[in-house]
């Protein structure tokens, strides 16, 4: 008997070498991740506790970061508000990748009226601003961490589902799908088996660069007080904190925004090495 | 010319979107737990205002009657009266848009400078070390925060040099357009890094098209082929960019307004919330959508007259 | 002396398998008014040779260009930016294969026409709109008032080639280089730009570089033709002499599989095998694996270009023998 060989889907990574922003990337988001798993081993002092006689110290061997107008220590804050901060990044792209990548996948391989219905609600969604229908969903639902989420994910899913649905109808046509559908392959098993690892790839990529978003609404919605709320140590809220004390005390704001953007960093040479990797246009 | 036709009927495609938009502020408002008659109105309100919103708004009736009476009142420019300003909504929020406006244009006007200056020139130093650092520039401003930003800018240029006011939106033009600078500022910097790469990618990509050997074929000076025809050909996917990043922009605008204390949608949109006043919430959600809407229709209309083979 | 002479022409590319020569050591020379074929596969390095010499080749691309190349008493191969520019359009016109890429999309027809006369006449947009639709007419646009004022999109392939043309002879220039000019069009469309190309010739003693790898079209067209392949010249004869008695046996294979030579009921002559890598080219003669003439001293050494007769010479140790074979 002869073997059929089915040709095998594209690799892409092969042969590359690894572009010097995923590591660089990776070893900025691990070590906020270690920082997230130590903050209690790690962190100074308590992050809620107050101390009124020590309110708005500059920086100094004390307080490395100094301390805000409740006396709290900044650098304690901002190492447990990591949990918040990377917590929001981590599930504000879970939720949407699921959903998208699960209609897109739907939308892109059955076609017809299904994919038709999809996409228009996908185009009502991209006609609102993405940040202010966040915003109009959490402040019905209640500000609040769990508000944030399922507001993300009720938009957020139609960058992956756009993504997903393309590479499906790209792919369902390629050469090797067609021979596994010659070879009677179940629907599902062509799906899962042979369109779908191909087809994630690219919503994969994106959802490091998205998780820089996500970060960033969350910490403005902490900062705009509708999503975690005070005395938590957040990000955002520390920002928000420091705003009225920016002419006597800068670095209670100062710090936490560095935080963010060095996380950000992370992520997005993630995503720019990935993006490189997977052979997208520069 | 009939090339564009478009402008009078692609408004027509946009009613389904219009009408999709309607339907999720109408739910968005509806899934809020409770009378809706005493959110609209608040605590305080008397019976019989009850009975009139609830007779306005057909609360007795099934839900989909309910969304017939609400677009009804919408297309009769009713959004209702605000519980806070005790005034119709339409009016709080109308008086809202210049400043939201003027500020999104200034920041469009920022970033599209900024991001063609710093495109041209990573693009014509490709590789080199002014590229790299426009790059590196690029991926950093993507994760800046625009909140954060604002706090920086106002510690540095409003409370250190002194340059700008802290806040707040001025009275005459030029006095208004000090106001919006920095807040401006703050909003183009979060557009800035995604034009720039687009736009460098492209102007890399133009570049080495067939017509500009041709253009030097026939000894065109190299300044006018980056300028008349590189950089025009570029100018086509960035502009569509620009649509698809607008809605971003509008978002920030919220948290920008806040941060700086101007007095637009966003900021409304923010302190309504707070205040409970949800039909102002609806009404601003609403026309935000309207605006993304609008900005994609120009972007059609400036992609028409740039180019010629667009024939919508 | 020759409008054009070029001399031991060697253009190096940098790629991945190290240096590579598309052209070496070619030398050829264009007269006034003459139009001179070069001919050859594509690959062959015939377009290489005339975009390198008129330094529009991507600069990222060429590693090294070196030999001479003297238009009017200037050698183009060290002439700086400015006086290419200087050159370029105002002396020495280029076409190309694909009129469509090679025309802006955003910007009308006239004004591409016009670009030269703006940026070496100093003309303002308005005389060089005049003088394009006068252009315009000249190559044969109908209606060449409205056609100004078109956008390439609206016009179909030949008219746009005709447009390039245009653009291209606009400062009436000594020089014109077509780069297949014709290879992208419809056959008739083909015939008219060769024609619309033989009367400008005529009328202005323009002369041409008619860079091809159809041999119907030399024959239609050109007076003197140089044969290339693998980035060297193997024959180089005025045009009928070349038709009628080809010394090289490459040649000879490509005169013999022309088309148009097809009888019905039997194969169409070809030459066996392919052009080979410029990174891997074979010892002595480069054609002598696909050759059915070749013997050993060909598969050594250098083969110079050997004088046949007045203006004639060709790249084969056995031309002699070789009389008579092709047909």
């Amino acid at each position: 008997m002869t073997a059929i060989e089915i040709p095998a889907p594209p690799s892409r990574w092969r042969g590359m070498s690894l572009p010097w922003t995923v590591p660089t990337g990776a070893a900025i988001v691990l070590f906020w991740i270690a920082v997230a798993v130590l903050s209690p081993l790690i962190a100074p002092s308590d992050p809620i506790g107050q101390d009124l006689s020590q309110t708005l110290q500059p920086p100094s061997l004390a307080h490395w970061l100094g301390t805000d107008n409740f006396g709290r220590d900044v650098l304690s804050r901002l190492i447990w508000g990591t949990r918040y901060d990377l917590m929001m990044g981590f599930f504000g792209v879970l939720f949407p990748f699921i959903i998208g990548v699960t209609i897109g996948a739907v939308a892109g391989y059955s076609g017809g009226i299904i994919d038709a219905v999809l996409m228009r609600l996908l185009d009502i969604t991209i006609s609102f601003p993405f940040f202010v229908l966040i915003i109009a969903i959490v402040a019905t639902l209640g500000p609040g961490l769990s508000s944030f989420y399922i507001a993300l994910a009720l938009v957020g899913w139609v960058s992956y589902a756009r993504l997903v649905r393309s590479q499906f109808l790209v792919l369902k046509q390629s050469d090797f799908v067609l021979a596994a559908r010659c070879l009677g392959f179940s629907r599902a098993r062509i799906v899962f088996k042979h369109i779908l690892p191909n087809a994630i790839m690219p919503a994969v990529v994106f959802s490091m660069s998205d998780a820089v978003l996500d970060i960033l609404l969350g910490s403005s919605l902490s900062f705009l007080g509708l999503g975690i709320q005070p005395p938590t140590a957040e990000w955002g809220i520390m920002i928000s904190d420091g705003k009225n004390f920016i002419a006597q005390a800068w670095w209670i704001s100062f710090f936490p925004g560095l935080a963010i953007i060095i996380l950000a960093i992370g992520f997005s040479f993630l995503a720019d090495g990935f993006a490189e990797l997977l052979g997208a246009k520069d | 010319m009939h090339r564009y036709r478009f402008v009078i009927t692609r408004p027509l495609q946009l009613i389904p979107v219009l009408f999709g938009i309607s339907l999720v502020t109408f739910v968005l408002t509806h899934m809020i737990p409770g009378d809706p008659a005493r959110i609209l109105l608040g605590i305080r309100a008397t019976a019989e205002a009850i009975a009139a919103i609830h007779e306005k708004f057909g609360l007795d009736k099934p839900l989909f009657v309910q969304y017939f009476y609400f677009l009804k009142n919408l297309l009769q420019g009713d959004f209702g009266r605000s519980i806070i300003y005790r005034a119709p909504v339409l009016g709080v929020v109308a008086d809202r848009i210049m400043p939201t406006l003027s500020l999104i244009l200034l920041a469009v006007i920022i970033s599209a400078i900024l991001s063609a200056i710093l495109a041209s020139i990573a693009a014509t130093r490709r590789g080199g070390g002014t590229d790299q650092a426009i790059r590196l520039f690029s991926t950093i401003g993507l994760g800046l925060p625009s909140f954060w930003l604002g706090i920086v800018f106002i510690m540095v240029f409003s409370l250190g040099m002194g340059l700008f006011p802290v806040s707040g939106y001025g009275d005459t033009f030029l006095d208004r357009l000090h106001h919006l600078i920095l807040p401006a500022a703050t909003l183009a910097v979060s557009l800035v890094p995604v034009i720039t790469r687009n736009l460098r990618a492209s102007l890399i990509a133009e570049s080495t098209s067939d017509y500009v050997t041709a253009a030097r074929a026939k000894g065109v000076p190299a300044k006018v082929i980056f300028f008349g025809h590189v950089f025009r050909n570029s100018l086509l996917p960035t502009i569509s960019l620009f649509g698809v990043n607008i809605g971003w922009m509008i978002g920030g605008t919220v948290v920008v307004e806040t941060v700086f204390s101007v007095p637009g949608l966003g900021q409304l949109m923010v302190s309504s919330i707070f205040a409970r006043d949800y039909l102002v919430v609806q009404a601003v959600t609403l026309v935000l959508a309207l605006g993304v809407v609008a900005t994609n229709f120009l972007v059609d209309v400036a992609t028409a007259v740039l180019d010629p083979r667009v024939t919508v | 002396m020759a409008l054009l002479e070029v001399e031991d022409l060697t253009v190096e590319f940098g790629t991945r398998d190290g240096t590579v020569r598309a052209v070496d050591r070619v030398s050829f020379a264009v007269d006034k008014g003459e139009i001179m074929g070069l001919v050859g596969e594509s690959g062959s390095g015939k377009t290489v040779s005339c975009r390198a010499m008129l330094h529009l080749l991507p600069g990222w691309q060429v590693r090294r260009a070196s030999g001479r190349a003297m238009f009017d008493g200037q050698d183009l191969l060290t002439a700086d930016e400015g006086k290419l520019r200087d050159l370029h359009g105002r002396r020495i016109g280029m076409i190309f294969q694909n009129p469509a890429s090679h025309l802006d999309p955003l910007m009308t027809i006239g004004r591409q026409v016009a670009e030269p006369l703006i940026y070496h006449k100093g003309m303002s947009a308005k005389e060089a709109r005049v003088e394009a639709i006068q252009l315009l007419r000249q190559v044969g646009i109908p209606d060449p008032k409205r056609a100004v004022d078109a956008y390439p999109h609206q016009f179909s392939g030949g008219m746009k080639q005709r447009a390039v043309i245009a653009g291209a002879v606009a400062c009436q220039p000594d020089l014109l280089v077509a780069d297949e000019p014709t290879t992208a069009l419809d056959v008739t469309v083909q015939a008219q730009i060769l024609r619309l190309l033989l009367d400008l010739r005529d009328r202005t003693g323009l002369a041409i570089i008619l860079i091809t790898h159809d041999l119907g079209v030399v024959a239609s067209t050109c007076d003197a033709v140089t044969v290339m392949y693998a980035g060297r010249i193997m024959e180089r004869a005025p045009k009928a002499e070349l038709i009628r008695a080809p010394r090289h046996p490459y040649t000879m294979g490509i005169i013999r599989s022309q088309p148009s030579r097809a009888e019905p009921g039997r194969p169409l002559d070809s030459i066996e095998g392919q052009l080979p890598a410029l990174s891997a080219l074979p010892e002595g003669c480069r054609f002598h694996p696909r050759c059915e003439y070749a013997i050993a001293p060909c598969r050594s050494g250098e083969i110079p270009l050997d004088t046949v007769g007045p203006d004639h010479a060709a790249a084969c140790i056995r031309w002699r023998e070789l009389r008579g074979a092709a047909a």
